[in-house]
C-alpha cells in the first residue's frame, strides 16, 4: 500500500476520490475492493465522515446494515472499512482545480500546493444549503439567522447553544431534526413555516420531530420580514397564495432570537463546472450514465454532489457503484458504445428527473437502479417504465412526494437491443 | 484630560481618507467610530463605483471632488494596494426623445473637467457590440471610459491601516454624544461612556449622523435625509454578464438602477431610492427588491436573478442643500464638515481627504512629516495567486494552505491576518469585509463555525462573545443554569 | 366500540401510513409494509417509545463532544428526564463507540452509550 504523501510526491494516482463523506468513503472502499490498489481520498474537513458527523440523530443504515444507527455510527462503519483496507486519505485538504485531463491542483496544510494526475476521479463533494441571501428574505440582517446545517454543526460538533426562541423556515429534514434537537436542548421552537403546500422532509421526521413536541407546521407560509438590528428580535410569517406570493393581511409576528433556514440543498459542483462536465439543470449535479460516469470519461459522481438524497443508505449504494465503475475504468475493462447507442431516459407525468440520465445499453450491468423525484404530491399513481410504446414495468404507489426519492430497477435483458430512437421513459400514470 | 490635535468623527471611507492624508502632517490625530470597525455605515453598502464625473451639477462640490477623486483613486490604488478596475461605464438611453439628455451629460462632463477622450456617445448597436447583454431597446448610450469599480471595504481598510502606520489612533465603539467649545482654541468631545477628549480641531465625517454632529456646535443647522437603496448581488458565475457599469438615464420611471460587475467578479444590481426616518434602517423590502429586478431588467436582457446570492440595503446621507458640505464651519472655528456625502461620495473621498487635511494642516501651522510612508500592502489573496506564489506563501506560514471559506477560497492565514491588522477585524463582518470569508455563494454556511473559532482565538474572547458586528450581535447565546442545555 | 388511529410509521424513512384499530385488548394494524410497522403501530398506541440522541462534553479529546444515544428506545414521556441525565455528565477521552456513558438513565433501565470513538488529544 502507498501512503498519501508518496502518492502526492509521485504526482499520479489511480483513483482520486474528492470528498471523504459517506459517498467518498463508500466509493473508495468499493474501488479498493474491486482491486485498485491506488485510491486516495481528499477531504477538506478535519475528519472523515462528512455531514454524518453532525447528524447525531438515529435512523441511518436500515438498508445497508439492517439496523438503526446514528450518523456518527454509520460513518464509523465506513471509516473502519477504509482503515482496514488501508486507504490513504488527506484531511484539511481542498481540491482547488481539476481539468478534463484529470490534472488536479490540491492544497492542504500537510502537502502545500501540489498537482497530481488521476487516472479516474470520483466526485463526492456533497451539497450546501440554500442561504437566506439566495431566498431574498426581506428585512434586517442581524445575527441569529442560520441555515439549519450550520446550526447543527455549531450545536452537535462544537457544543454551542445558538438561540432560545426559534422559528424555522422550510421543512427540509435538517430543519425538522433541528426543531427536535433545539427543543431537547431547552429552546422553544415556535413554529415551522413551509412555503410549499407539502413538507420537504420525510414523514417520519414530521411525526417524531414536530408532532412529538407539539411544534406547529404551517404549510403554504413564508417569512416576509426579519426584525432586529443586532440579533434577531422577531420575524413575520405570512400565508402564501398558489403562486407562492404572500397574502396581505395574513401576517403573524413572532418574537424570537433565531431563524433557522431549511429550504433546500444544492449540489456543490464548482469543480464539475470547472471541468466543463455536463450539468443537469434539474438536479444541479452532473449528468451521468448508468456507470455514474459524467460526460468526461473517467470522471464519476455520486452522493449529494450528483443529486440530493434523503437517505444515506442510497448514497452508499450509489457511491459503491461509482467506486466499482471507476475501478473498472482504471483497469481498462469498461467499454463504451458510440454516442447514438446511448439512450437518454425520458420523464413524464410529474417525474422531474432521473439519475442516471442515460444508459449505455450495450455495456450496462445486469441491472441498473434508476432514481428519481416527482414534482408534486401525488396520490394513487402508478410508476411505469416504457420502452418505446411497450410497458416494461408498473408499480402502484399510494403517496409520492417531492421530498422522497423513488426508484425503479431496469434489467439488462429487458433493454437488450434498445435504441435511442425507440426511447426509454419513466412516467407517472393515474 | 487627554488632548489631541485633531479628532475625526466617523471611520467610513471619508473619515479614513481624511485620517490618511492628515497622517502626512505632524499632528496627533484620533479617529472616533461608534461601530466596532471601520466601513460600517454608508461606506459598506453602496454601488462601489468610481464615477467619471459627468453627472454632478457643474460648479458643485460634488462635481469638483468627483473629478479630483476619480483621478486620485487610481493613484491611491497603487499606493495602498486595493482592488480597482477601470472598466468604463455606459449611460443608457431608451427613447429617441431622451437623446438630448445624453448630449447634456456629455457636455456637462466636459464642463466638469473630463476630456473628449474620456467620453463618447455610442449608437444602440455600437453599445450592444461592446456589451452584448444590453437590451434591444437601447437607442444610444454615453460611454464614460474613466469610470471604474473598487472594493469599498478594502479601500476604507487600506486608508485606515495606512493612517495607523503613520501614527493615527482609531477608537471604536466610541459614540460622540456632545461637543463643547473649550476656550478660544479647541473643543471637548464627550463619548457615550462619558469619556472626554480635547482637540484643537474636530472633523465631522459622521455619514448619516453628520447633521447631528454638526448641529452640536453650529447654529447653521444641517439636515441629513437618510435615503435607503436596496441591492441584489449575484453569483460570480454570472459576473461577466456585463463588463462595464451600466447606468440608465433618469427617466419617466424615476432614477434608474445600475448593473455592474464588482471588482471581485460578482454582478450587482441596484439601488432603489426611498427616504426613511431611521438612520439605521437597513432592512430590505420585498417591494424594493422586486423594483431592482424590474428596472435592471430594462437595461440588460435576461438578468440572471436566479443566481442572487444576497441582498442588502445601503443608506445615502442626503443633505437638504443637495450638495456636499465640505470645509470649515462658519460659526465654529476649528470644526470642519465632510457632510452630505452621498453619491459620488466614495469616488470623492480621496480628494475630500486631501483637501481637508491640507486646510487643517494650514490652520494648525503643522509641518509635513518627513517619515510619512504612504504605502500599504494588501492581505495576501490566495484565490488570485499562481500555484508558485501560493507555495511560497505556505512555506512561510502553513495557515495559508488551510481553506476556511471554500466559496471564495479564503485561507486561515488570510483570516488571521485580517484580525492582526491594525485596525483589524473584530467581528464576523469585519473578517468578511477584509478577506471575503462568507461573501460567496453559500453566504457563510460552511465557514461560520471556523471563522468564529479563529476570532475567538485571535481576540482571546470566548465563543459566546463573538459578534456578527457590534456588541449585541452575538452569534451564540449562553445557557442560564435553570434552563439546562449545552454550555 | 373500536377506536381507530391514523399513524405514520417512524421505523424507516418509508413512513408508511398506518391505521391502528383498538378494540379492547385486540389491536390490529393495517397499511404497514413490514412486520416492524405492525409492531410500531401496536406499541405507539399502548406504550410509545423513542430513541434519544444528544452529545456529551469530552475532556482531553481530539474533539470537544461525543455523540451519545440511548442503547434502546425509552418511553416517550421520559425523554426530557433522560436529557437531564445526559446534561449532567462529562467524560474523559478516550471514548470508544458503545461505551456506557450513563448507566440506567433516569431509571428507564436503558443505558446512554457513546456513538463514536474519541481519541485522547
Amino acid at each position: 500500500m502507498t501512503d498519501a504523501n508518496t502518492i502526492i510526491e509521485r504526482g499520479r494516482v489511480g483513483i482520486l476520490v474528492i470528498g471523504g463523506g459517506p459517498a467518498g468513503l463508500a466509493a473508495a472502499v468499493a474501488a479498493k475492493r474491486a482491486g485498485v490498489d491506488d485510491v486516495l481520498i481528499a477531504e477538506r474537513d478535519r475528519m472523515l465522515g462528512g455531514i454524518l458527523n453532525q447528524c447525531i440523530h438515529n435512523g441511518f443504515g436500515l438498508h445497508t446494515f439492517k439496523e438503526e444507527l446514528t450518523g456518527p455510527e454509520y460513518a464509523a462503519r465506513f471509516i473502519s472499512q477504509a482503515a482496514e483496507l488501508r486507504i490513504p486519505y488527506l484531511l484539511n485538504t481542498m481540491v482547488l482545480s481539476v481539468d478534463r485531463d484529470r490534472n488536479v491542483t490540491i492544497m492542504g496544510r500537510e502537502i502545500g500546493v501540489r498537482t497530481i494526475t488521476a487516472d479516474a476521479i470520483v466526485l463526492a463533494m456533497g451539497c450546501r444549503e440554500r442561504s437566506r441571501g439566495a431566498l431574498s428574505i426581506p428585512g434586517y440582517r442581524p445575527a441569529g439567522v442560520y441555515t439549519a446545517g450550520t446550526a447543527q454543526r455549531l450545536m452537535n460538533i462544537e457544543g454551542f447553544r445558538i438561540g432560545k426562541r426559534v422559528v424555522i423556515l422550510g421543512s427540509g429534514d435538517i430543519g425538522l431534526i433541528m426543531a427536535r434537537r433545539m427543543t431537547l436542548e431547552g429552546a422553544k421552537v415556535l413554529t415551522v413555516a413551509e412555503l410549499m403546500p407539502y413538507s420537504g422532509g420525510l414523514k417520519r421526521n414530521i411525526v417524531q420531530c414536530l408532532n412529538d413536541y407539539d411544534i406547529p407546521l404551517q404549510l403554504s407560509h413564508t417569512v416576509v420580514d426579519i426584525r432586529g438590528k443586532r440579533r434577531v428580535e422577531g420575524v413575520t410569517i405570512a400565508e402564501v397564495d398558489q403562486a407562492r406570493r404572500p397574502i396581505p393581511g395574513t401576517e403573524v409576528s413572532y418574537d424570537c432570537d433565531t431563524l433557522l433556514l431549511s429550504c433546500g440543498l444544492l449540489p456543490e459542483n464548482e469543480l464539475t463546472r470547472m471541468m466543463k462536465a455536463g450539468i443537469s439543470p434539474v438536479t444541479g449535479g452532473a449528468s451521468v450514465d448508468d456507470l455514474l460516469q459524467t460526460d468526461i470519461p473517467g470522471v464519476f459522481a455520486c452522493g449529494n454532489v450528483l443529486h440530493v438524497h434523503d437517505l444515506v443508505d442510497y448514497v452508499s449504494e450509489e457511491a459503491t457503484l461509482a467506486g466499482e465503475n471507476a475501478a473498472a475504468y482504471v483497469s481498462g475493462s469498461t467499454g463504451r458504445s458510440a454516442a447514438d447507442a446511448i439512450v437518454e431516459i425520458g420523464v413524464d407525468g410529474g417525474v422531474r428527473y432521473t439519475v442516471p440520465q442515460r444508459i449505455d445499453v450495450g455495456h450496462m450491468r445486469d441491472s441498473v437502479t434508476v432514481r428519481f423525484r416527482v414534482a408534486d404530491v401525488y396520490r394513487d399513481r402508478t410508476i411505469a417504465v416504457y420502452r418505446g410504446e411497450k410497458c416494461l414495468s408498473r408499480r402502484k404507489t399510494r403517496v409520492l412526494a417531492p421530498g422522497e426519492m423513488e426508484q425503479v430497477k431496469l434489467k439488462k435483458e429487458e433493454l437488450a437491443g434498445l435504441t435511442a430512437d425507440e426511447g426509454l421513459r419513466v412516467v407517472l400514470e393515474d | 484630560m487627554e488632548k489631541k490635535d485633531v479628532i475625526i468623527i466617523g471611520a467610513g471611507v471619508t473619515g479614513c481618507a481624511i485620517a490618511r492624508e492628515l497622517a502626512a502632517w505632524k499632528l496627533d490625530v484620533l479617529v472616533l467610530e461608534k461601530e466596532e470597525d471601520v466601513c460600517s455605515g454608508t461606506s459598506k453598502a453602496n454601488s462601489a463605483i468610481v464615477h467619471a464625473g459627468f453627472d454632478a451639477k457643474t460648479g458643485s462640490l460634488k462635481a469638483r471632488f468627483n473629478i479630483e477623486g476619480s483621478r486620485r483613486m487610481e493613484v491611491l490604488a497603487g499606493e495602498l494596494d486595493f482592488a480597482y478596475r477601470k472598466n468604463g461605464a455606459f449611460v443608457l438611453c431608451f427613447s429617441e426623445e431622451e437623446r438630448g439628455q445624453v448630449q447634456e451629460l456629455y457636455d456637462r462632463g466636459i464642463k466638469n473637467g473630463l476630456t473628449a477622450g474620456d467620453l463618447e456617445i455610442l449608437s444602440g448597436d455600437e453599445a450592444r457590440a461592446l456589451e452584448p447583454a444590453l437590451s434591444d431597446e437601447v437607442v444610444c448610450a454615453l460611454y464614460a471610459k474613466s469610470s471604474a469599480i473598487v472594493c469599498p471595504f478594502e479601500l476604507t481598510c487600506a486608508l485606515a491601516e495606512n493612517a495607523v502606520k503613520n501614527g493615527t489612533e482609531f477608537r471604536f465603539l466610541s459614540e460622540v454624544t456632545a461637543i463643547t467649545r473649550e476656550g478660544a482654541d479647541g473643543f471637548v468631545v464627550e463619548l457615550a461612556g462619558k469619556e472626554r477628549v480635547a482637540a484643537r480641531f474636530v472633523v465631522n465625517a459622521a455619514g448619516v449622523f453628520a447633521d447631528k454632529i454638526h448641529n452640536l456646535v453650529s447654529g447653521k443647522k444641517l439636515s441629513i435625509q437618510p435615503r435607503k437603496g436596496d441591492y441584489l448581488l449575484m453569483d460570480k458565475e454570472v459576473g461577466g454578464t456585463v463588463d462595464r457599469t451600466i447606468f440608465q438615464l433618469p427617466g419617466k420611471l424615476g432614477k434608474g438602477v445600475l448593473v455592474t460587475p464588482t471588482v471581485h467578479g460578482n454582478l450587482l444590481a441596484g439601488p432603489t431610492a426611498e427616504d426613511v426616518d431611521d438612520p439605521e434602517n437597513t432592512a430590505t423590502t420585498a417591494e424594493a427588491l422586486a423594483d431592482v429586478q424590474a428596472r435592471a431588467g430594462r437595461s440588460v436582457k435576461a438578468m440572471p436573478f436566479r443566481q442572487v446570492i444576497t441582498s442588502f440595503t445601503g443608506l445615502r446621507a442626503h443633505e437638504a442643500g443637495g450638495d456636499f458640505v465640505i470645509g470649515p464651519c462658519a460659526d465654529a472655528p476649528g470644526f470642519y464638515d465632510a457632510a452630505g456625502i452621498e453619491s459620488p461620495g466614495l469616488t470623492a473621498a480621496p480628494a475630500i481627504g486631501l483637501y481637508l487635511a491640507g486646510e487643517i494642516a494650514k490652520a494648525a501651522g503643522a509641518e509635513r512629516r518627513t517619515d510619512f510612508d504612504g504605502t500599504r500592502k494588501a492581505i495576501p489573496h490566495v484565490a488570485l495567486m499562481t500555484d508558485e506564489e501560493r507555495a511560497a506563501l505556505i512555506r512561510q506560514d502553513a495557515d495559508y494552505a488551510q481553506i476556511v471559506c471554500r466559496c471564495e477560497t479564503v485561507t486561515e492565514g488570510e483570516i488571521r491576518e485580517s484580525i492582526r491588522r491594525n485596525p483589524g477585524a473584530r467581528s464576523m463582518d469585519g473578517v468578511k469585509r477584509r478577506v471575503r470569508a462568507g461573501m460567496g455563494r453559500c453566504q457563510a454556511g460552511f465557514c461560520t463555525p471556523r471563522v468564529m473559532e479563529i476570532l475567538s482565538e485571535e481576540l482571546g474572547i470566548p465563543m459566546e462573545e463573538v459578534c456578527k458586528n457590534r456588541p449585541g450581535s452575538e452569534l451564540l447565546c449562553t445557557a442560564s443554569a435553570d434552563e439546562g442545555g449545552v454550555s | 366500540m373500536a377506536e381507530t388511529r391514523e399513524l405514520t410509521c417512524i421505523n424507516c424513512p418509508l413512513g408508511c401510513a398506518l391505521t391502528v384499530t383498538i378494540d379492547g385488548e385486540n389491536i390490529t394494524v393495517t397499511g404497514n409494509t413490514c412486520p416492524r410497522g405492525e409492531a410500531y403501530g401496536k406499541k405507539e398506541v399502548t406504550n410509545p417509545t423513542r430513541i434519544v440522541t444528544s452529545t456529551v462534553p469530552v475532556d482531553g479529546g481530539d474533539i470537544a463532544r461525543v455523540p451519545v444515544k440511548t442503547a434502546s428506545d425509552i418511553p416517550k414521556d421520559r425523554i426530557f428526564a433522560v436529557m437531564e441525565a445526559i446534561h449532567a455528565v462529562r467524560v474523559k477521552a478516550p471514548v470508544k463507540i458503545g461505551d456506557v456513558i450513563v448507566k440506567d438513565a433516569a431509571g428507564t433501565g436503558v443505558d446512554i452509550v457513546a456513538a463514536r470513538d474519541v481519541s485522547a488529544a
